[in-house]
């Protein structure tokens, strides 16, 4: 019987798929069927097995070159380099902690990242606290610990003056500065403008009071940005600040804080090239930076360091989901739709990516046009609303390339709850990093008052 | 009983045209199968023991899918 099994055909769904000529039709041209059954050596299948679907999958090999290949290239350009981890973009302690083996600070936007960095081990004085909202109390820890605090607002600068003199502590500071880099919008909404002179007037406060010790300027121009010169536009504005902070007080500034927004490969939805296509590689965005920095006229000696809180380009491309296909469906006007077992809850850079998504099995080259659900029963959660795939079945596997980067900190227990995450070393072994989570993790914060306990139906 | 529209032609690559509209599709080679077994006059139930027969698959999925191909076959106007 079995053999009789084996001599039977592999089965592929009957496809039928017309054919325009000379029409673009909006699915492109583009198809998927280059199918990826492997992760680092480890089989998704095998994964999926052991750990269950959907899975999201880190591979540490990809994240430690990716923070050695950065480094080379800032490095190779500019003498005086140090990169700080990003913890909003993905906080989870394994992950912090393979950038911290590698060299890298903390950079953290709130008091609840900052403890994630001690606990980490980071120590204090390598955490650059940037973020419009510190407490006071978060600035008191802050100050007490001499962490780097990058002020937002005037507001912030007069309770760190008042809380600096109460503790009698001076402490080491960066102002953000926000400016026209020729990218629109202007990301204006943190910290201090450059143009219309609010920067300066914060650089004079600071100075004035002699309560605070200036050694930073810090900016972050955007996010996902395309445009390498726009960075080149950004260097050159901080090191002027720096060296009119040099002319008018004798201060060195001893750091330049560049921030992020470098993009990473991902597809942009509306965008005419694949991301792959389209984004500058790091090193045209270290050329503009370097360049800017060594050219602006300060003494050799006298060099700035070039802080990065590179997020994003670091980790997108480390990062994937796994799943699984729940069912297909045909939609009234005729195309199908794949449902599957990853929605939009975990997902949550589907809303402005196209994200890669791969077939985990193999498939012979036909295709069809397809619109991926995910499992929620809500209409937001679409995966891709068009991408073309080979025929899937009901329990065939794919994998999502690029959710390395804000997925795991901006996903949400929405409907379904949050599946493991595992990360894979460099020797192929698997581990998990954050457990799936159960009903107890949801509903410990949970109470309900007396009179709602029991009910009658 | 589903009848293919006279006239359809399907050849060997998967090309498959259609005469009256001028419209022309790409079939995958069980789709081109089961349009020739339609075409031969054979029934739903015939043609699905000989999938089963001929593949690794198993019955629920072997229908839901030719219930599916059918309907892309009435959707794209190729049977009467």
């Amino acid at each position: 019987m079995k053999e009789k099994e084996m001599e039977k055909k592999s089965y592929e769904r009957p496809v039928i798929k017309p054919l325009n000529s000379g029409l673009m039709n909006k699915f492109g041209t583009r198809t998927e069927y280059t199918p990826v059954t492997h992760i680092d050596g480890v089989s998704v299948k095998s994964l999926i097995e052991e750990y269950g679907s959907p899975l999201f999958v880190f591979s540490e090999r990809k994240i430690r070159e990716n923070i050695r290949d950065a480094k080379r290239i800032f490095e190779t350009r500019y003498p005086k380099v140090q990169f700080a981890w990003s913890y909003k973009t993905n906080y989870l302690n394994a992950i912090c902690r393979t950038f911290h083996q590698e060299g890298s600070w903390a950079e953290v936007v709130s008091i609840f990242e900052y403890h994630k960095a001690v606990s980490n081990g980071v120590p204090p004085e390598k955490i650059l606290f940037n973020g419009p909202d510190k407490t006071d109390e978060d600035l008191r820890i802050s100050v007490k610990n001499d962490s780097l605090i990058h002020i937002d607002h005037l507001d912030e600068l007069y309770r760190l003056i008042e809380i600096a003199g109460e503790m009698h502590k001076k402490p080491r500071v960066a102002i953000r500065v926000n400016m026209d880099t020729g990218v629109y919008p202007i990301w204006d909404r943190f910290g201090f403008n450059y143009e219309n002179g609010q920067a300066w007037d914060a650089i004079n406060k600071i100075m004035a009071g002699d309560k605070l010790n200036l050694i930073g300027l810090h900016c972050h121009i955007g996010t996902y940005m395309l445009t390498p010169s726009a960075y080149g536009i950004a260097a050159s504005k901080m090191a002027d600040l720096a060296l009119g902070i040099k002319r008018r007080y004798k201060k060195n500034i001893s750091y330049i804080d560049i921030g992020g927004g470098f993009a990473s490969k991902n597809t942009l939805k509306g965008s005419y090239q694949l991301g792959t296509d389209a984004v500058p590689d790091i090193s045209e965005y270290a050329e503009q930076i370097a360049g800017s920095l060594l050219n602006a006229g300060f003494d050799t000696d006298e060099l700035p360091y070039l802080y990065l809180e590179t997020g994003r380009a670091l980790i997108d491309d480390a990062g994937f989901l796994l799943g699984t296909v729940i069912s297909n469906k045909r939609l009234s006007d005729g195309r199908r739709s794949t449902i599957m077992d990853f929605g939009v809850n975990i997902l949550f850079t589907a809303f402005w990516y196209d994200h890669k998504v791969s077939p985990a099995q193999e498939f012979s080259r036909f295709t069809e046009d397809t619109v991926l659900y995910g499992p929620l029963c809500m209409n937001i959660d679409v995966i891709r609303e068009n991408v073309t795939l080979p025929p899937l079945n009901a329990g065939d596997h794919v994998v999502v390339h690029f959710v390395g980067a804000y997925n795991i900190t901006q996903s949400m227990q929405f409907i379904a709850l949050r599946p493991n995450v595992v990360m894979i070393d460099l020797k192929g072994e698997s581990h998990i990093i954050r457990k799936a989570e159960t009903m107890d993790d949801v509903e410990r914060n949970e109470r309900i008052p007396a009179h709602l306990e029991n009910f009658k139906l | 009983m589903v009848k293919i529209k006279k006239n359809i032609a399907v050849s060997d690559t998967g090309f498959l045209f259609n005469p009256m509209t001028g419209d022309s599709f790409s079939v995958n080679p069980i789709g081109q199968e089961i349009i020739r077994a339609f075409q031969e006059e054979k029934g739903e139930e015939e043609i699905l023991e000989e999938i089963l027969e001929a593949y690794r698959v198993d019955r629920s999925t072997a229908e839901k899918d030719l219930l599916d191909f059918k309907k892309m076959l009435a959707h794209y106007k190729l049977i009467d």
